[in-house]
Order: structure tokens, then C-alpha cells, then sequence
């Protein structure tokens, strides 16, 4: 069995096979946040995509590089948001260096 | 049931979709008729000095097939005797055909509203350089392609050195009044997608146009169009090339918009082709798929009360114009 085929993304509506009730709850308010509203809609998709990369999944990421360039972005500011979310991740990490000083200062003299 | 005698097309010159246009349109409970006649719309030849990819024409500097003078006075004829409202002249560059002024300042005479189809940098190529005063003298409206507000996407599609010639090329036409706020002289400009994906909602790259034309470029225009990519000849080329054929048509399938129909600019216009012969539209052109046997199938026998309530020759191609919010040559067709 092979992991992330391309396909599967168009069989996502399977998931809902054993509770419909959920997935079509699920459905409904995931294509409620993706239209215009304070944010735009090309705002939204660079967000999803910005945060795709940030779950680093596949699926999100290839859906969201869709609707950013159907949303009338170009790469460099798609590329701008990658940095964002890439940036956050390592930030992320990186300030947890303060816990390891935290951790070191508690116990040194 | 319509009938039609199948022309000679390969069967692989044509897109295929998972279900057929009809099928979705009964599904809806819709027929595809049309309404009166309002453009008579010309495809004056595939003579171009451009080689775009994503062209439905396949036009380029190699081809040959251009409309004669002889076929150009019988589309003169068709507009005088009906009064056909807008004549609408497309190519390949148009202006390229040597009947083409003739075409323009005829069409203007007999009280016809003209556009062009023009690409901008077809103005440089030799004795073309009046193009701006020329379009203005006639009151011609002029509709452009450019398909990003940045170089690198329009060249990629266009070819190189596409973007700077037509920004250029609109200098030029805004020097001489085109696409001024509030003026008569109408500039629009059309947005392709550069791949295989549907275009933005048109007011919100309109705005993104606008303003960045004007800050990088200094340059202005009064309406942007999008324009869905249509799957035939070379950017249906493209999508098999690229193994996005299938994903691409999928996508337009389930981009199906019902309320895009009744905006159709089949439902409003006769495409005559480079020898004459009548077409439901420029797409059907390109496929050979003519207007249904009962009509008149040439210019020569227009008449455009018999065009009225006709029903259109449909293919898998059709999917493109009712994709989100639809496409037609003036745009978008609905709200997405």
C-alpha cells in the first residue's frame, strides 16, 4: 500500500462513509472559512497554504498552491508565505532554547 | 435530438471529460438555445507573430490560412444588411490580414460597434505603428491579453520579451487616450491563467491590476476580463504533455456553474471563420465542429433570424466556459 497518492485527495468525501452526520458538519465550516469575509478569500489561501506547509501535508499543500493561484497570487508571494510559517517553526523551536537556559541556570551555580 | 454530420476531427484533437456537457446541462434541467444575434464575431486568420502557449487558435508567424478580401466584403455584407450590432474581429493578429482596416473602417460606416482583438505587440511589427491612432480614429474598443501584472508569468505564456513590448504597447494606446477613467476610448485587458488552473474572481485581479500597472508601469485600462483556459489544440497539447488533462478537466467538470449559462456568448454571437464558414463560437472553430446542419454554413448565407433560438453544437471543451464563474470573451458570466 502506497502512502500519500495523488488520487486520494479527490476520495477525501470516504472519510465520511461511517459518520456523514460529522463529516458533512466538517465540510460545511471548512468551505464557510475559505470565502470573502473581513479577510479575503486570496488572504485565507495564502494562510492554508502557509499553514499547510507548517503541518507539512501533502494534501493541504497541493489543494492550497491550487486555490492560491486561483486566488490571482504569484509565487513570490506564496513563497513570502512559506517563509512565515517556516520561520515560525524554527522560532518555535528556537525559543524553547530559554527552557534549556531555564533548565541549566536552575541547576548550575 | 440535434443532428449533426460529425466532421473529420482525430478523436484525440478533442478533451475529454467524465461526463458529457449535454448530460450536465439536462442534469440541471437546461438546454443550450441561443438569443438574437448581437456579434457577428471574425476570425480573420491564423497568421500571428506571436506563438503563445496556451493559444486555442494555434496561431503563429508560420501560418498561412488568412481571410481573402473576397470573404472580408461578404462579412461586410452580413453586417450592413442585418445591422449586426458588434463586429468582433479576432485571429491569430488580426491586423496582420490586409483587409483589416478595410474590415475595421467599413464595419464603422454601417453603424457596427467594433472590437479588436489586439496583442499588443503586433504595433511594432513593420507598417503597424499607427495601430493606436488608427484604433482611435475609428472608435474601435480594444481588447488585449496580458495575462500577468508581472513579466516573468506573462512571458512564460507569451514568450520572451512579450511583457515589456506590451507594456509599451500600452503606453502607446494610453498616449493617445485609451483607458482613461470615465473616457470613450476603451482599453480592456484579458487574464489567462499561466497553467492548468481557473482564474481569480474577476473584480479582485481587476483591483490587483489596476493598481499595480499603474504604480510599476504608469499604465491604465478600463475593464480586465478573465479568461478560462480552453482544452484544445496547443494548450490542449500542453495539458497531455504535462499529464494534467484529466486533473484539469475534472476540475472544470466540478466547477460546473448552472447560473453561467444564460451568459454565454454563444447565446449572442455567429463565429465566421477565416473562409467564411459559420460557427457557434471561436472554440467550435477551432475544433471544426459546425453549427448544426439545418443553418446556413456560410457568411455568404447569413441570416441572422435564423440563428435566433438555434441550439448550440456542444463538446467536453463547453465545461471551460461555465467553469466557476464562467467565461466568455467579455469574462466572467456570473458571481463566483
Amino acid at each position: 500500500m502506497a502512502y500519500y497518492e495523488e488520487d486520494d485527495l479527490g476520495r477525501f468525501a470516504e472519510v465520511g462513509k461511517h459518520r456523514p452526520d460529522l463529516f458533512e458538519k466538517f465540510m460545511a465550516w471548512y468551505q464557510a472559512c475559505q470565502e470573502d469575509g473581513a479577510l479575503s478569500r486570496r488572504e485565507k489561501a495564502l494562510i492554508g497554504l502557509a499553514v499547510a506547509h507548517a503541518l507539512q501535508c501533502p494534501y493541504c499543500i497541493d489543494a492550497f498552491s491550487q486555490s492560491c493561484l486561483e486566488a490571482g497570487s504569484n509565487m513570490e508571494q506564496m513563497t513570502e508565505a512559506i517563509h512565515v510559517a517556516s520561520a515560525l517553526r524554527g522560532g518555535a523551536s528556537l525559543v524553547h532554547g530559554v527552557q534549556a537556559h531555564n533548565s541549566v541556570n536552575k541547576v548550575s551555580m | 435530438m440535434i443532428q449533426k454530420t460529425l466532421p473529420v476531427v482525430r478523436e484525440d484533437s478533442r478533451a475529454r471529460a467524465p461526463v458529457s456537457f449535454d448530460e450536465k446541462l439536462a442534469a440541471h434541467g437546461l438546454r443550450l438555445r441561443a438569443g438574437r444575434v448581437e456579434t457577428l464575431q471574425v476570425n480573420v486568420g491564423k497568421l500571428c507573430n506571436q506563438a503563445c502557449k496556451h493559444c486555442h487558435v494555434d496561431a503563429s508567424p508560420a501560418r498561412t490560412e488568412i481571410m481573402t478580401r473576397e470573404t472580408a466584403e461578404k462579412v461586410l455584407d452580413a453586417v450592413r444588411r442585418f445591422r449586426i450590432p458588434t463586429l468582433d474581429i479576432t485571429g491569430g493578429a488580426p491586423e496582420l490580414n490586409p483587409s483589416f482596416r478595410r474590415l475595421v473602417a467599413e464595419a464603422r460606416l454601417a453603424g457596427a460597434h467594433v472590437l479588436v482583438r489586439h496583442n499588443l505587440t503586433v504595433m511594432f511589427e513593420p507598417g503597424q505603428e499607427d495601430l493606436p491612432e488608427f484604433f482611435r480614429g475609428h472608435s474601435v474598443e480594444v481588447v488585449s491579453s496580458l495575462p500577468y501584472f508581472l513579466e516573468q508569468q506573462t512571458d512564460a505564456q507569451r514568450g520572451r520579451g512579450v511583457f515589456e513590448k506590451s507594456i509599451e504597447a500600452l503606453r502607446r494606446l494610453n498616449a493617445v487616450g485609451y483607458g482613461r477613467e470615465g473616457g470613450a476610448l476603451k482599453l480592456n485587458l484579458v487574464y489567462n491563467p499561466v497553467g492548468a488552473f481557473l482564474p481569480p474572481a474577476q473584480a479582485a485581479i481587476e483591483q490587483d491590476f489596476k493598481r499595480e500597472l499603474a504604480a510599476r508601469y504608469g499604465v491604465t485600462f478600463d475593464s480586465l476580463y478573465t479568461i478560462t483556459n480552453m482544452p484544445i489544440r496547443r494548450f490542449l497539447e500542453y495539458l497531455r504533455r504535462s499529464g494534467n488533462e484529466e486533473r484539469y478537466m475534472r476540475k472544470l467538470v466540478e466547477a460546473f456553474n448552472p447560473s453561467t449559462v444564460e451568459g454565454l456568448m454563444c447565446r449572442t454571437l455567429v463565429s465566421v471563420d477565416w473562409t467564411g464558414k459559420l460557427f457557434d463560437c471561436d472554440f467550435n472553430q477551432m475544433l471544426e465542429l459546425g453549427v448544426a446542419d439545418e443553418l446556413p454554413q456560410t457568411v455568404s448565407d447569413f441570416d441572422p433570424t435564423l440563428f435566433e433560438g438555434r441550439d448550440v453544437m456542444t463538446g467536453a471543451h463547453c465545461f471551460g466556459c461555465t467553469a466557476g464563474a464562467g467565461s466568455s470573451c467579455g469574462g466572467a458570466v456570473a458571481e463566483k
